[in-house]
């Protein structure tokens, strides 16, 4: 597998990013912040309406360097993309799947088989790290019922159905979701999901943490060679990179919320971290965003092994693994396309 | 494969990769996957010819053109010759430029040592038949120029060895026909190849999807 390099965070909007050699410069008024080589880099994402120039996005695009253009709050805007990698006949196998229902889902299933595999393996751990905190009973039911549909699913070839067993999925997980939140009870707790605008402190840390993994997931794709805008599980939206939403399915559990999670049991983020405006949404605090994406490329850093190649890699190469399966499958040379089953 | 435009033909220094792996080639010349540093070397290679196209020395009875575009019509190959040289000979044919006739010769430039590689030798046939096309003559013999050791070996370009590249060629083009990347076997060449990040050779071997996710959910 090849190495993980690293993101460049800008969360200072009034910057103007520019090529300079091999180098990506940061200039703020006519005066030069820093100065990063980009050979370094994977990624560069930039919240609040940084600008960049045309020389630094081709040289960029070039060399598989994404660059992603967000709100201050962490909205997905644009993304840069170069001429398309990859033959297009890999493209046109992607969109003959995505048109055709039943072939759709059978690969969508293998999605969904992936996300309840490893949310049932994050109770399953929970539970027995924590026999003491949580409702074991619980989460032991929650876990049996992950199980079932699981075994549904790997049956299902109809894309409703399928919709519908991952709502039903989504329920027993969130049930004890909150159960999973140990510390700080009083300012982080999980009653269900709100995205438009996040109401809670633990639904704002959720929202920012899909988006950068979405982000991720979506040049991952496009490295490949796939459209990260066409999908099989998430039909085709204007604007959405439904392929990226697809695959990041199986991620959401296993590396988002157990991120999140772990923010808040270790006390790395606290009620001060949050700012609630008058219609009910809440925000980071830039400061709060800083901690928040320097824990976030600590965790991409951190080892583990791929559960179907059977290689070591850091976390933040598995949307590039799984992209490159998926890839992979299309191709013909895969019975199936693997998800990331995660113990 | 009626259609014999131009833009249906393959690249001539994908031969290379065609012996080594046609894996390797597909992924190259029909994925256009490739690691940053085969584009890199192959990119340096075209940019340093590019940039100087047809510059002719006169060295006494010889003439020597660097980076000399080629292509066959019957191979459908196109690709760039490193050095071609003319040199003045009765028995050859006559350039539309320069007094008297010339025999053909293509030289591959080679950064390493003398090493005993098929793959080095077809490629020089191809170059051959391309010449052969092009200027309508015989190209029996071209050379290696060693860098490392600063010399050159003759090679004699059989006929023989010709038809070897047009099987080979032939072969590469129904790939190309189908857009088909071949599972192949894997092997220890797999150790050298720049490729192996992309291609996932282990993936081969490996169990079933099936049996992977069947598995997991027993355990
Ligand atoms: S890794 Fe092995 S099988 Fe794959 S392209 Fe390279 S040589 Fe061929």
């Amino acid at each position: 597998m090849r190495k993980l390099l690293n993101t460049l965070f800008v969360t200072q909007p009034d910057v103007y990013l520019s090529l300079d050699g091999g180098n990506v410069v940061m200039n703020k008024e006519q005066e030069k912040l820093h100065r990063i080589p980009l050979h370094n880099l994977e990624s560069i994402v930039c919240f609040g309406y940084t600008g960049a120039s045309p020389g630094l996005m081709g040289y960029c695009a070039e060399r598989s360097i994404s660059i992603v253009f967000l709100t201050m709050n962490g909205r997905f805007l644009a993304r840069v993309i170069g001429e398309s990698k990859g033959n297009v006949t890999l493209r046109k196998t992607q969109y003959r799947i995505s048109d055709d229902e039943e072939k759709s889902a059978e690969i969508a299933r293998n999605f969904i088989v992936g996300k309840l595999f490893n949310n049932r393996s994050i109770i399953d751990r929970m539970a027995r790290d924590y026999p003491m905190r949580v409702d074991v009973e619980q989460f032991k039911k929650a876990s049996k019922s992950l199980l079932s549909s699981i075994r549904e699913i790997r049956e299902c070839t109809d894309l409703e159905l399928l919709r519908g067993w991952e709502g039903q999925a989504a329920i027993s997980y969130n049930r004890v979701f909150d159960d999973m939140i140990l510390q700080q009870k009083d300012n982080f707790y999980f009653r269900h999901r709100s995205r438009r605008p996040p109401k809670d402190n633990v639904n704002a840390m959720l929202s920012f943490a899909y988006t950068l993994l979405a982000n991720d997931m979506a040049a991952a794709l496009e490295t490949v060679g796939l459209d990260a805008y066409v999908g099989f599980l998430h039909r085709d939206r204007p604007g959405r990179a439904s392929l990226a939403l697809d695959v990041m399915e199986e991620l959401r559990g296993v590396y988002a919320d157990k991120f999140v999670l772990s923010l808040i049991n270790r006390k790395e983020m606290t009620a001060d971290d949050f700012v609630k405006k008058e219609n009910g949404a809440v925000l980071m605090t830039d400061e709060s965003r800083k901690t928040f994406l320097s824990a976030w490329q600590m965790k991409k850093q951190e080892k583990m092994t791929h559960p179907y190649l059977n290689e070591k890699m850091s976390w933040g190469l598995v949307p590039y693994a799984q992209a490159l399966l998926l890839a992979r499958f299309l191709r013909g040379d895969l019975d199936e396309y693997p998800p990331f089953l995660w113990k | 494969m009626a259609n014999n435009s131009e833009e249906t033909y393959l690249m001539l220094s994908g031969l290379q990769h065609f012996q080594f792996c046609k894996r390797q080639w597909a992924l190259i010349h029909i994925e256009q996957q490739w690691e940053e540093n085969v584009k890199t070397v192959e990119g340096q290679h075209l940019h340093q010819k590019t940039d100087q196209p047809f510059i002719r020395e006169k060295r006494g009875e010889k003439l020597v053109v660097r980076a000399m575009p080629v292509q066959s019509r019957e191979l459908k190959l196109s690709g760039i010759c490193d050095v071609v040289e003319f040199v003045q000979d009765e028995s050859g044919v006559e350039l539309h430029d320069s007094p008297g006739k010339y025999i053909v010769h293509p030289v591959e430039y080679k950064r390493g040592k003398p090493k005993k590689n098929d793959a080095d030798l077809v490629q020089l046939a191809a170059q051959a038949i391309c010449l052969e096309e092009m200027l309508l003559c015989k190209v029996d013999v071209g050379y290696f120029f060693y860098n490392e050791i600063k010399r050159r070996v003759e090679v004699s370009l059989t006929e023989e060895l010709k038809d070897s590249v047009r099987d080979i060629a032939r072969d590469m083009h129904q790939y190309y026909e189908r857009r088909h990347t071949p599972k192949v076997k894997t092997g220890t060449f797999c150790k050298s190849c720049s490729l192996q990040h992309i291609c996932l050779p282990g993936l081969m071997s490996k169990r079933s999807v099936k049996s992977y996710i069947e598995g997991s959910l027993a355990e």
